[in-house]
């Protein structure tokens, strides 16, 4: 019983991070109908970029006590109060940076293959994955990178801790902040709009490339916060990190019916859940293969996945 | 028992909440060319896409040689004998004109993998087969001289042609024309006519969907009229070109008088 | 627009379609000065002792079958396949499984043809894996079949590395201690008998390397000579349709799930025999052989060679595998004196990052490849604009709305 509760806590540990990465497919997907292979790479870079930018706030031997800030390193890692701040740049930085990454990418790699055969984009898009990891790889270290370890950890039993909780409450705080976007604010009805009838929002005044380079920059920015959630609750951090969660994320999405959020949003803690279970009670060296099967018979037996409605093709 | 080649009882079609097709009965005997006529959007081509299989009908049932096809797939369709044209021109874009036909011969032979590997004998012999039954479909509709030309090259009215073709290499019991004459000039339009005649008499039974009044006056013995998805009106030409419900349909109330002699005139290119 | 395309079709020849199969005098003698050098390359570089232009030419050659499978499901039928590596590693551990007890069968005196044996078997069964991997996933969509197969090559993987039903020997690999697969027939007697000197500088022995490079070569030739068969197939002109317009394919009686999944189970058979060969070749097995990233070069040398293009397959194993090997190889070997050991493994680290930097250029730029098949550069240009939008015809059902008649 201990461990089923413990793997539960894990599993919904893991499943906030999914949900926030299957979001940048879901709302891809909604708005172009493709799948963002690169986006496995955004939760990658944001997790680097965190990585870094939280070494340049707290790591005295690195970058900001070398410029002579080491006051304010003291500030941020003295108390509480200074740890909230921190993190908070240190999140919004990082999704500011893989968000205009995200749409660096769209721009160069995606935009020019709006009209081309569907094989084209996709393609394309497993170059611009092949050339991050490898763009990290060479520039930034192949080997993991410790991730620093400033967050205060308490123990509270069951394998609750105070850094599950905070990532599952800052990812539920962001998925309802992005539903609301998405259902309130008038760009988010312009992205509906858009994944409704592209040429209709277009006739409506609705500028589609807004709208696609805004889809770009949030699911990225999102993708960046898992991969710091990520690097900081594995301790590490390796440019290869974004394949795995990145393919279960897209499960997680498929899995909720993808092109609709909150299916993106259940998808995700589904899985986390699924496969913390098969670690804990089957086999930790097979829990990657059940995101993989889950996904293939989700996509045999209800390609509209659980919250999705089964789509007409048209003729 | 039906002697009916292909025959629709109450065939309805829903799309959400909205009833494209609404509780259609219609009938096409061996031999015939009958029309399908209706305004812009009364569902005629779902009621095509319904009786080729790319649609399944939400209820009725729709027989062909006497046996359901509702719920069977497009190619096992066409395989028991309906082909079709479309709309919008629906040939293989980057094949030769040849190539589209060898295509519609595709389901009456049989050459697998190892005899296409190989290169066996009788892959050979069927291949040559292919193509001369092939060549034989493009001469059919006068499109002989254009054989080795890219579908997409060719002029519109060869498209069309080039589509009737392909649709015949599948040796069809029953060909459904979708809007054949659309798009084409008077001279075209009258050689599509004498075509869909020859079709007939060649054996293969003709239902189209025809805007152009002309030709359906012209070469349909019986026609269907779809509004609304309903089905208002059927009959002989004659019958159909006097009936008020049509008349409503196309040019709503108090046109009578203007349809009527519309009609007479012969129509236009609607 | 049309100018455009027609500037871009530049490269592609535009013979009628019907003759694309009959070779023109010079690429006659060009066919046979290749084959010709392929013959005669092993045997100078053995006797000048370049023994390591042999392998790295054999392992091109089993990337050419490989691509060459892949480049039927891609190429021909239009299907994306993230997770082609599988059914390499499928042949590579039935070449282990199957082999080794075979030759126990066989006998010491016979025991040289197990891997001829072999070949056929790992090619079926990659068949057959493929056949139970394409049943329920080829009506899926193409974005949707591109990642079942990733996913499906993943598994594949995961379940070598672990050890599935205590066969695959997890990582360590296999052939487990003591076992060994047989030693090829014929090859110790070559080794014996073929042997000459040539002035002082060129001594040749017939080596295992070579033993292997011209099985490996004699498989690339035959798989080209059947694969080309099924350009002007019936077969192929269906997969033709099946790429180009799927509904009216079917309305043609086309069998669309059938024909791709031939597609699907004649390229895993290359890859199956491709995986045999690569066993027996280097004599040992393991999961890390088989990674997403070796599906993806695969996919590289088709998207960037050609999708469709044989010449273009070939081309793109020598560029995409061959070029850094070469590189790496000739620096190993002393031939650029200067080069440090940094800069060699820089050279082979920076391909992946060149490969996915061409992939996305190539799609915007070149889509059909660098040597392109002519019907698959005009679909990939989207040469015929001519013919209407296809979309338009969805409008019946819900054009109530657009429709504009008067009505009282």
């Amino acid at each position: 019983m201990d461990i089923f509760i413990q793997q539960l806590v894990n599993g919904i540990t893991l499943g906030g991070m999914y949900a926030l990465i299957a979001l940048g497919y879901t709302l891809v997907y909604g708005i172009l109908l493709m799948i963002n292979f690169a986006h496995a790479e955004m939760f990658m870079v944001g997790a680097y970029v965190g990585l870094f930018s939280l070494k340049f706030f707290s790591d005295p031997e690195w970058g900001a006590a070398t410029l002579g800030l080491e006051g304010m390193q003291q500030f941020f890692t003295g108390s509480i109060f200074g740890l909230i701040i921190m993190f908070a740049i240190v999140f919004i930085f990082s999704g500011i940076v893989t968000g205009l990454l995200g749409m660096l990418i769209e721009r160069v790699a995606y935009r020019p293959l709006r009209n081309a055969p569907r094989l084209a984009p996709l393609i394309s898009a497993i170059g611009v994955s092949i050339f991050l990891q490898n763009a990290v790889l060479l520039w930034v270290d192949s080997r993991a990178i410790a991730f620093p370890n400033v967050f205060p950890v308490v123990n509270f039993g069951y394998g609750i801790n105070s850094l599950k909780i905070f990532i599952v409450v800052t990812s539920i705080i962001l998925l309802i902040g992005l539903d609301t976007l998405v259902s309130k604010t008038k760009m988010g009805k312009a992205m509906r709009a858009t994944s409704q009838d592209r040429g209709a929002a277009q006739l409506m005044g609705i500028n589609i490339n807004k709208v696609i380079a805004a889809t770009f920059f949030i699911g990225p920015a999102l993708g960046a916060v898992a991969g710091i959630f990520h690097g900081m609750y594995y301790g590490a951090v390796i440019f290869n990190m974004g394949f795995f969660p990145g393919i279960k994320a897209f499960t997680a999405a498929v899995l909720g019916g993808i092109g609709n959020l909150r299916g993106a949003m259940l998808g995700g803690f589904m899985l986390g859940i699924i496969e913390s279970m098969t670690a804990g009670f089957i086999s930790t060296g097979y829990k990657d293969v059940v995101a993989f099967a889950i996904l293939i018979i989700v996509l045999i037996f209800r390609p509209g996945g659980l919250l999705g409605e089964s789509v007409v093709e048209k003729v | 028992m039906t002697s009916h080649l292909m025959e629709a009882r109450g065939a309805t079609i829903r799309f959400g909440g909205l009833t494209a097709v609404d509780n259609v009965d219609m009938y096409v005997d061996v031999g015939e060319i009958v029309a399908l006529i209706g305004p812009n959007g009364a569902g005629k081509t779902t009621y095509f896409n319904m009786l080729t299989g790319i649609y399944k009908p939400t209820e009725g049932d729709i027989l062909f040689n006497g046996a359901s096809i509702v719920g069977k797939a497009p190619h096992v369709i066409a395989r028991q004998g309906i082909s079709r044209t479309f709309q919008n021109i629906r040939l293989f874009p980057a094949l030769s004109a040849i190539e589209n036909v060898m295509i519609g011969r595709h389901m009456r032979t049989k050459t697998g993998a190892l005899g296409a590997l190989f290169k066996t004998p009788p892959a050979r012999k069927e291949e040559q087969q292919i193509q001369a039954d092939a060549e034989k479909w493009l001469a059919f509709v006068g499109l002989s001289g254009v054989a080795n030309e890219l579908a997409s090259s060719l002029p519109y009215g060869a498209q069309r042609r080039l589509e009737i073709a392909r649709a015949l290499a599948t040796e069809p019991q029953l060909i459904c024309l979708d809007e054949p004459a659309a798009g084409m000039n008077p001279q075209e339009t009258a050689e599509l006519n004498l075509l869909v005649g020859r079709i007939r008499d060649a054996g293969v039974t003709v239902f189209l969907i025809e805007h152009d009044m002309k030709v359906v006056m012209e070469i349909a013995e019986r026609i269907y009229v779809l509004d609304f998805g309903k089905l208002i009106a059927q009959g002989t030409p004659r019958e159909v070109q006097n009936n008020p419900a049509v008349i409503e349909a196309y040019l709503g109330l108090g046109a009578d008088a203007l349809m009527a002699k519309h009609l007479d005139e012969g129509g236009d290119d609607a | 627009m049309r100018e455009l395309i027609a500037e871009r079709l530049k490269g592609v020849t535009a013979k009628p379609l019907f003759t694309a199969g009959k070779m023109t005098a010079a690429q006659k003698i060009g066919i046979a000065l290749l084959v010709a050098a392929v013959i005669v390359a092993p045997i100078l570089f053995q006797g000048f002792g370049q023994l390591f232009m042999i392998r790295i030419i054999a392992v091109i050659g089993l990337y050419i079958i490989l691509a060459l499978g892949l480049n039927i499901v891609v190429g021909y039928a239009g299907l994306l396949d993230f997770g082609r590596i599988a059914f390499y590693a499928v042949g590579a551990y039935v070449a282990m499984w199957v082999g080794i007890p075979l030759a126990g069968l066989l006998g010491e005196t016979l025991e040289g043809w197990s891997y001829f044996l072999v070949l056929p078997i790992g090619g079926l069964v990659a068949c057959v894996v493929g056949l139970l991997l394409g049943l329920p996933v080829m009506r899926l969509r193409g974005d949707y079949l591109a990642i079942v197969t990733l996913g499906f090559g993943e598994i594949v993987r995961i379940c070598l590395t672990n050890n599935i039903f205590g066969i695959t020997n997890g990582a360590a690999g296999l052939p487990g201690s003591g076992d060994s697969l047989a030693a090829p027939a014929g090859l110790a007697w070559l080794r014996r008998n073929v042997h000459f000197t040539i002035g002082n500088n060129f001594e040749f022995t017939f080596t295992s390397n070579i033993y292997w490079y011209f099985v490996i070569f004699a498989l690339v030739a035959l798989s080209i000579l059947v694969i080309r068969n099924l350009d002007n197939s019936r077969l192929g002109r269906s997969w033709a349709a099946v790429r180009e317009d799927e509904v009216a394919a079917q309305a043609m009686g086309v069998n669309t799930t059938v024909a791709k999944l031939y597609a699907f189970v004649i390229g895993a058979f290359f890859g199956g025999i491709a995986g045999v060969t690569f066993s027996y070749f280097q004599a040992f097995v393991s999961p890390e052989s088989f990674t997403f990233l070796e599906s993806v070069l695969v996919l590289a040398i088709v998207v960037i060679g050609g999708m469709g293009s044989i010449p273009g397959v070939i081309f793109g194993a020598l560029a995409i595998q061959g070029i850094p090997e070469f590189i790496r190889g000739f620096a190993s070997a002393g031939w650029f004196g200067n080069l440090s050991a940094e800069t060699v493994s820089a050279i082979s680290n920076y391909r992946y990052l060149v490969f996915g930097a061409l992939m996305v250029f190539m799609m915007a730029v070149r889509p059909q490849g660098l040597i392109p098949q002519t019907r698959r550069a005009r679909e990939l240009l989207g040469e015929y604009d001519a013919i209407d939008g296809h979309e338009l015809d969805a409008r019946e059902p819900g054009d109530r709305a657009n429709s504009t008649r008067g009505r009282a």
